[in-house]
């Protein structure tokens, strides 16, 4: 029957060949906008370790004051975004949760050991070593550098494998030398293919999305006992002494903090210790203390820039109207053809049987419109790097999951636009058809 | 012509005419609301930003093993590489001047702090962006004086980058004069930056210069700018470069090579991209600013687009059948005497109708998805003249779609009517 139903179908479409072009147009273009700005949103707004993100947790503690609440537009009152270097430190040295790194961005000089290369600016984050650990960072060769390291401000270095093969040629270079900024470091570990988006670990600083992974890794003691400054954001209450010494000693925030806490008693317990930390170092206001999970963090930052949501909300705009004009379309269709309904519910076919046939047609055109569509979709994602910003529009790909949303999407948007039309058609009185020809 | 009979006819067909007006509806409020959008980032994308652009070009540079303490020993050594740099870039043939400064606008890269009005003043009166330069700052961005003076060579300091910031001297914009002094000349008035104690005299107002960022978080303080007469000492430096009228391309090629041979040691890239690359024109820093922009501009360009193609060939394949439907009951008023006018004007008042109806409902929703944005997404609020302009677009649309069909229908000759009745 079904069979039947399609050849019924084709010969239909080919009758009004204008009118089934401008359908099939019409779902192919709906689809296709909105599957591109979905390959956008989706790309952004993913989870960017999903067999850890629950367990993955933000501390923040207000180390500002009520005075410095005035004037913040957050109705949620919360404390600053990062930490200043005496809570972080402090907040490390206590060691509570299961693993733990505070870190800041740096931006050091690498020089290449070949002579008459120019030196390169590599970006990276001084870490403590639980810091593999706690994100899962792949190595391909050797690995983080040890807690007696940490303490012994051990001049180690971790590398990503594409500077690796940038400054050693590849190739195992666990035990090899790095210059950077005019100091030698000792490679203890490279890493593999390992590029989380958005940069979770720091997006105060890192920001949300970057075209290339960071390339160095290296302890924070050791960073901080040489004066490599910071270069992130540094944000102030009050201005602090001069020099990188003095941002030490001052409430300057600058310093992100990443807490692996293994179930909700965990995070709870490490909430009502941030409490007591926030107590006992700021007497003089009740304590102010956040404890995010990842996800909750990464929205809470806003992460997903507002343009791709508004493009996504655009876009589904774009096939509601390519929905409702399909159905006008599907009405004007079947009930031009009374006639052929009338005859075949006077031979006997069931009202489910004009449901079938009709919904048959329409998903035909579904089908067309999701092939013209997923072209398009392609011609979209592909044109994405040509408008939206370089970082975001790289993370955008077509993949398998993505050409069988469209197909789906094209075929059940055309179905439920030939609902009503369908019902109608279901509709005709045979008597009158029959009678009036 | 009257309009019962065309709501008789309406009548009909409940379900064609919802589901035009419906999508009529919807394209108005998505179309205004992109419209209001491209409106809004084009602004955006060529408002001035107070420099003479062209033949303006920056280079961004770090040295390799350059002091990186605080002390004075390192602050005086980093100060000598830096004029080193600057005298050798002002020497070049194809350069008219340059200067070294912290940043420049549209580069994202903001310094900035409370001005207050008294020393030690708690809550900020406007906050503001820095520009540390020396006396070429002004010439070399070709900003626009329009009170007092530039500093002079001798009031140029220099000091470690991170260390205080208190200004003896600076210039303000006249958008920040104007909201620190609102009885105006600011010239000879006292400042206070980052909340500090020591004083700073306004010597004189540019016109118009805009903060790095382009951020929305930048955007209460976009036009307060204050520069600061010191050279900032760091392991890093930006040079602001104006090259002779036309020689632009040349000064950036010779530029970098005169840096690396005051010293090689420094991070100097010159790669394809953007990203890759130290040295950039302001036309390319003004386009990679507004990327975001553009492209958001672009897209809605499209979408509305598809959208407008799709209303306008829905409406023309619905009101094609309908005139086909009707085809007996117009040869019978052709036939009747009605001329081919009437015809066409039938369809198109009833295209009217419907898409006015369509309309009216697509304003309330049109404000409603403005609504939406503004609540979750930071959008302005749309004004009335976009939904006036998406009015007459739909409309129009509706008319322009409807005429080829309505002039077949008024083609439909009289002698149909007396056929196979």
């Amino acid at each position: 029957m079904f069979r039947y139903y399609l050849d019924l179908a084709l010969r239909s479409l080919r009758r009004s060949p204008g009118l089934t072009a401008l359908m099939i147009l019409t779902i192919g273009f709906g689809v296709a906008a909105s599957m591109t700005a979905w390959s956008v949103f989706r790309a952004v707004s993913g989870d960017p370790i999903p067999w850890k993100s629950s367990r993955l947790y933000v501390p923040q503690i207000d180390m500002w004051g009520p005075s410095a609440q005035v004037g913040n537009n957050d109705p949620d009152k919360g404390p600053p975004d990062a930490l200043d270097y005496e809570d972080a430190v402090a907040l490390m040295r206590d060691h509570r949760a299961t693993l733990q790194s505070a870190m800041y961005m740096v931006g050091p000089a690498v020089v290449p050991s070949q002579p008459g290369k120019h030196p390169i600016n590599v970006s990276g984050h001084a870490v403590f070593s639980e810091f593999f650990p706690l994100v899962d960072a792949p190595f391909a060769y050797g690995n983080g550098w040890s807690a007696n390291d940490d303490t012994q401000r051990a001049n180690v270095v971790v590398i990503s494998g594409k500077l690796n093969d940038k400054v050693f040629g590849g190739g195992n270079s666990v035990g090899k030398t790095l210059d950077m900024e005019g100091r030698d470091y000792r490679v203890v570990g490279v890493l593999g293919d390992w590029h989380p988006q958005p940069t979770y670990y720091d997006v105060v600083n890192a920001g949300g999305f970057n075209i290339d992974p960071e390339d160095v890794f290296l302890p924070f003691n050791t960073a901080i006992s040489i004066g490599m400054p910071n270069q992130g954001n540094t944000n102030c209450n009050v201005v602090p002494q001069a020099g990188f010494v003095g941002l030490q000693h001052s409430s300057c925030i600058w310093i992100a903090y990443l807490a692996q806490l293994d179930d909700a008693a965990a995070a709870q317990a490490y909430k009502t210790y941030l409490e007591g930390v926030a107590r006992q170092r700021y007497p003089s206001w009740a304590p102010n203390v956040r404890l995010r999970g990842l996800m909750e963090w990464l929205d809470y930052e806003h992460v997903v820039p507002p343009d791709t949501k508004v493009s996504l909300l655009v876009a589904l705009g774009l096939l509601l109207v390519c929905l409702v004009n399909t159905a006008g379309l599907l009405l004007a269709k079947f009930l031009r053809r009374s006639g052929e309904i009338g005859v075949r519910r006077a031979l006997g076919a069931p009202r489910t049987a004009i449901y079938a046939q009709f919904l048959t047609e329409a998903g035909m055109i579904g089908a067309a419109g999701g092939v013209l569509g997923l072209l398009l979709t392609g011609i979209g994602v592909a044109s994405v790097g040509l408008v939206m910003p370089r970082d975001i529009a790289a993370l955008a790909r077509v993949d398998v999951s993505l050409l069988l949303t469209t197909l789906l999407v094209a075929v059940v948007a055309s179905v439920l636009a030939a609902l009503y039309p369908t019902f109608r058609a279901s509709r005709v009185q045979p008597a009158w058809q029959l009678k009036s020809n | 012509m009257t309009l019962p009979p065309i709501l008789a006819a309406l009548r009909k067909h409940k379900a064609g005419v919802l589901l035009i007006a419906l999508q009529v509806a919807l394209t108005l409020a998505i179309v205004c609301n992109a419209i209001f959008i491209i409106g809004q980032r084009v602004q955006r994308i060529h408002r001035p930003t107070g420099l003479q652009e062209d033949n303006l070009f920056m280079v961004t540079q770090s040295w390799v093993g350059a002091p990186t303490g605080d002390d004075q020993a390192a602050t005086d050594k980093l100060d000598s590489m830096l004029r080193t740099d600057v005298a050798a870039l002002r020497n070049l043939p194809d350069v008219e001047s340059a200067v070294a400064i912290n940043t420049m606008p549209l580069t994202n890269s903001t310094w900035s702090g409370g001005i207050g009005m008294k020393p030690d003043q708690e809550h900020s009166t406007a906050q503001a962006a820095y520009y540390f330069g020396d006396e070429q700052m002004l010439p070399t961005l070709g900003l626009r004086l329009i009170a007092g003076r530039n500093f002079t060579s001798a009031e140029i300091q220099h000091r470690a980058f991170r260390g205080t910031n208190e200004p003896v001297l600076v210039i303000i914009t006249k958008a920040l004069a104007d909201k620190l002094f609102p009885d105006g000349n600011a010239v000879g008035k006292v400042i206070y930056v980052d909340g500090g104690k020591k004083p700073s005299t306004v010597v004189g107002v540019v016109e118009r210069m805009q903060v790095p960022s382009v951020q929305s978080w930048a955007n209460y303080f976009t036009w307060y700018s204050v520069l600061i007469p010191a050279r900032l000492d760091a392991g890093f430096a930006r040079y602001a470069i104006r090259a002779k009228p036309g020689r632009l391309q040349a000064a950036m090629r010779e530029a970098p090579k005169a840096l690396f041979a005051v010293d090689p040691m420094r991070v100097l890239d010159e790669g394809a991209t953007y990203e890759d690359s130290s040295v950039h024109s302001f036309a390319d820093i003004r386009a990679n600013a507004y990327r975001a922009d553009r492209g958001m501009a672009v897209l809605m360009g499209v979408i509305c687009l598809i959208l407008l193609c799709v209303t306008g060939a829905g409406i023309v394949g619905l009101t094609s059948f309908w005139v086909g439907q009707r085809h007996k009951q117009i040869g019978v008023r052709r036939a009747l005497g009605a001329r081919k006018i009437d015809i066409l004007r039938y369809f198109q008042l009833e295209n009217l109708m419907i898409a006015g109806v369509g309309a009216a409902v697509g304003v309330a929703l049109a404000v409603g998805l403005n609504l939406l944005l503004m609540h979750f997404y930071e959008m302005d609020r749309m004004p009335v003249l976009y939904v006036l302009l998406g009015l007459v677009v739909v409309l129009a649309l509706g008319q322009a779609a409807v005429f080829a069909p309505a002039r077949r229908a008024a083609n439909v000759p009289p002698v149909v009517a007396t056929r196979s009745v």
